[in-house]
């Protein structure tokens, strides 16, 4: 398999919170159709890494490459566009919306049609719409939601809200997606389906994807580079196997719980 | 589905046709003399301006505590440009009341944009600031008449004309606030009432959205204000004060915040009860504050909640009835 | 000299502002709430003074306890009948903005109801004598002000940071659910922060009395928006913050006025606001706060 272009890579990451380091000298490339597991015990700082790829906070220092492109400084909605998508730990869906508006929501930026256009429903309201419905049933029906697509979000149970998740941040249409703990909550039966729903959008979409979770045999089985991280620190990365031989990661995991 | 579609289209046509053409029948036929079809034509102002602060205020959750210094910026504007343009009036009137709109909208702008940048409640006292900072500004200039009011503001001649006038712009209003809701925009503005975080995550520029439902909703108190400065022929400054902005409020929040129907029937309602019940009229500040606050503590949502009146989900049903075969005319929020 | 005696007399204006801007400031740093009807409760706390003094003939020492009683207490009312409720429910905050306002509008027309909309006079309540350093002459109610409003601000430093009520206050503006699982009881907490503030709008009440000597039911309006103003000036949140933002807008408002500018005076408290947002959001002594994702 040939690996050496990274999509997305950071250099020496760091932010500080009131003279508190979060996060030092993170650095990891992230590479085309690549699956990364970022694991580390709670308070390690993995939800603030995502923070820091998305603008929502503003690194101290160090780089963050999109396609060789720096993208430290841009905004959350810009970085969104340019191909960095995200879900969140505590779901965070457009409750009071259906579930099929959700996923358009996320395809706005996408859209060109004027204020004016919506209002006098011009015919490139119409072409548009009717494109973004269909590629959000499309989507859905990936994500097997379709047949939910007019409840509302908040009626959905909790697993299908998280595969909504899911399905909201692919209507960006990025080339990374970012996963913050997607299979939290879930049972071994819908964990699994949801392995494999990754690895088939992964392919589908030719994804790259970074995703932070505490479920190891999830981790084990669907990344093939694993990234760990204690007290804001990467201290070891490597190959499911190597990670789980790796003397400082079994320290770190035992001397944590 | 897409016969569906057309067909409500067309019964919401003719509804409003016939409803326009009942009113003007009865002010023709003098049902309805001339006392109320002022009325009307407040109802059609207040309406206006209801569905416009519902956008803001219920699809976008921002609170404006100002639009009648909005309204009273486009009354001002409309009003001078009638009396200054030189134009006859069936020209100037309906131009006024788009450059009235449109200078609403410029205020909007210069209001929005350090409102709206930041989180949290800023646009609620900024805009509060505006409402009263314009009344005094109004005041202290010689161009607006100042404290003495600004008089000689020409009334379209006929008696229909401003019925009319009103009633096709509230309807359009009302149209065109419903139609940018349900494109791609007003599901940005939903999403940001929703979930600010979560829509920037998905590539929507928030604060573009937000000031774009702003500017909107201020264009469109700007309208109603060049219409009720045509209809009253003298403009006074304090009409435009902090409790008119309240009472527009009162009527969204009454209505159901997200329900343009719910903005139309309490606009109405509340127009017509002052004007029917003197006694009520001059306590009614003091029973809308408490009307306020006990449905915020008790049914937050109003009375409709953010349910909309949709011909074509009656349609959808009776067709679902007949067939039995598809599933109702789509989700909520999602009909003509 | 002229210069600074229109400095001193708007530091004189600016502390009845800034007691003000400490009652928004410590609910919004408790609840995030911009409590509308603050102003509101200054206005009550006025007309307590006028039923006091006017209509019952009560001396000055009893009017003034007697209106931190009645501001105190419509504070705590407030807090448990309008918002309480909401803050149980965790509504969203636009519901209790729009309480807010309701409480406030309820307040301005229900002494415009029992009061009139007519301005009372206030009768004289502290020797209006003058009183001369220097060169400079100032008027006593302008030294008064100062001197109260600093005195206030160094009480509440150390009610804040020294009392266990205070040590509360502190942990529940910082986290309201870690607070409470620590065995804070936020519920007394937040009522007491309310108790507190509407004290110090009393005595705001009883300055503003003697240096306007007529009130209004609407009075609470503009003064409260412009309490606010400070308090966002300073840093929301922030006690020295809110006292220096209302020196600030006094002295501003002052200049304003002398260089014959009082019918914009308003406009430019508005103006402030405006800049302040776009320069320092968080205010000349707050600090930025960042949502947790």
């Amino acid at each position: 398999m040939e690996e050496n272009k990274a999509v997305l890579e950071t250099r020496n990451l760091g932010i500080t919170f009131g003279g508190l380091k979060a996060l030092e000298g993170v650095h990891f490339r992230l590479h085309e159709k690549e699956i990364i597991g970022l694991i580390g015990p709670n308070g390690a700082g993995k939800t603030t890494v995502f923070n820091l790829l998305t603008d929502v906070y503003y690194p101290t220092n160090g780089e963050i490459e999109l396609e060789g492109n720096n993208i430290v400084g841009k905004k959350t909605y810009q970085i969104t566009q340019n191909g960095i998508a995200r879900t969140f730990q505590n779901i965070r869906l457009f409750k009071d919306v259906t579930v099929l508006d959700n996923v358009k929501t996320a395809m706005t930026s996408r859209m060109k049609y004027s204020v004016l256009s919506g209002i006098f429903r011009l015919p490139s309201y119409r072409r548009e719409e009717k494109e973004i419905s269909d590629q959000a049933h499309a989507l859905l029906e990936v994500l097997g939601l379709n047949d939910k697509a007019y409840e509302l979000a908040k009626n959905l149970p909790y697993g299908q809200q998280r595969k909504l998740e899911i399905a909201r941040a692919l209507a960006t249409s990025p080339k990374v997606l970012l996963l913050d703990e997607p299979a939290a909550g879930m049972n071994p039966t819908e964990t699994k389906e949801l392995m494999e729903s990754i690895r088939l959008i992964r392919d589908k979409f030719g994804l790259s994807i970074l995703l932070i979770e505490h479920d190891m045999s999830f981790v084990m089985g669907i990344c093939e580079h694993i990234v760990v991280l204690d007290y804001g620190r990467v201290i070891a990365e490597g190959t499911p196997e190597e990670i789980r031989r790796d003397p400082k990661v079994i320290a770190a995991y035992l001397g944590g719980e | 589905m897409s016969k569906q579609r057309k067909l409500s289209y067309l019964f919401s046509a003719l509804w409003v046709a016939v409803l326009f053409a009942a009113i003007m029948g009865a002010v023709a036929t003098g049902v309805i003399g001339s006392y109320y079809s002022g009325i009307l034509v407040l109802i059609g102002i207040n309406i206006i301006l209801a569905v416009s602060l519902n956008l803001v205020t219920g699809f976008l959750g921002q609170l404006v505590l100002g639009h009648a210094g909005f309204m009273s910026v486009g009354a001002y504007s409309a009003a001078l440009f009638t009396m200054n343009s030189g134009l006859p009036l069936s020209a100037a009137f309906p131009l006024g009341l788009l450059f009235g709109g449109l200078v609403a909208a410029v205020f909007g702008v210069i209001i929005g944009i350090p409102a709206l940048r930041l989180r949290g409640d800023y646009l609620a006292i900024i805009t509060l600031g505006f409402g009263e900072i314009i009344r005094v500004l109004i005041l202290a200039v010689d161009f607006t008449g100042g404290a003495a009011g600004l008089t000689g503001i020409p009334r379209p001649s006929g008696q229909y004309t401003l019925i009319a006038y009103t009633f096709v712009i509230a309807a359009l209003t009302v149209v065109a606030i419903l139609a940018f809701i349900r494109s791609r925009h007003g599901r940005a503005v939903i999403a940001i009432r929703e979930d600010e975080i979560a829509a920037e995550a998905s590539g929507i520029n928030t604060t573009y959205y937000k000031l774009l439902a702003f500017v909107v909703a201020a264009f469109f108190a700007g309208v109603a204000g060049g219409i009720y400065a045509h209809h009253v022929g003298v403009l006074d400054p304090s009409k435009f004060d902090f409790n008119y902005s309240v009472e527009i409020l009162i009527m969204v929040v009454l209505g159901g915040m997200g329900s343009i129907t719910g903005s139309v029937c309490s606009a109405t309602v509340l127009t017509l009860l002052p004007e029917m019940l003197r006694s009520f009229s001059d306590k009614r500040m003091l029973i809308y504050s408490l009307v306020l606050i006990i449905v915020m503590l008790f049914k937050p949502s109003g009375l409709l909640g953010t349910h909309e009146f949709s011909i074509r989900k009656i349609i959808g049903k009776i067709c679902d009835k007949k067939q039995k075969k598809q599933p109702a005319g789509g989700a909520p929020g999602k009909e003509a | 000299m002229d210069f600074l005696v229109q400095i001193i007399n708007g530091l004189g204006l600016g502390s009845i502002y800034a007691l003000v801007a400490l009652g928004y400031s410590m609910v919004y740093g408790i609840i995030q709430l911009i409590n509308f009807a603050h102003g509101d409760i200054i206005m009550v706390g006025g007309y307590a003074v006028f039923v006091a003094m006017v209509q019952l003939g009560l001396p000055l020492w009893v009017a003034v306890i007697l209106s931190i009683a009645v501001c105190t207490l419509l504070g705590v009312i407030i807090e448990r009948l309008a918002y309480h409720r909401l803050l149980v429910k965790n509504a969203p905050r636009l519901s209790l903005l729009i309480t807010a306002i309701g409480v406030s509008i309820f307040l301005q027309n229900l002494f415009q109801l029992g009061f009139s909309s007519s301005a009372q006079s206030m009768p004289v309540m502290f020797p209006s004598k003058v009183i001369t350093l220097g060169s400079i002459q100032l008027s006593f109610s302008t030294v008064l002000n100062i001197l109260t409003s600093v005195a206030m601000m160094i009480l509440l430093v150390i009610i804040v940071n020294k009392s266990k009520m205070g040590k509360a206050m502190r942990a529940t503006s910082e986290d309201a659910g870690a607070a409470k699982l620590m065995g804070i009881n936020t519920n007394s907490t937040i009522a007491f922060t309310f108790a507190i503030g509407s004290a110090l709008a009393a005595v705001g009440a009883v300055l503003y009395c003697n240096t306007f000597h007529q009130i209004t039911p609407y009075m609470g309006g503009m003064l409260g928006l412009k309490a606010f103003v400070a308090a966002v000036l300073g840093g929301i949140g922030n006690i020295p913050g809110a006292m220096l933002g209302g020196y600030i807008l006094g002295v501003a408002e002052s200049l304003t006025i002398a260089a014959g500018g009082s019918q914009i005076s308003d406009a430019v408290v508005f103006g402030i606001l405006i800049l302040v947002l776009l320069v320092k959001p968080a205010g000349l002594l707050g600090k930025n706060v960042q949502e947790k994702v």
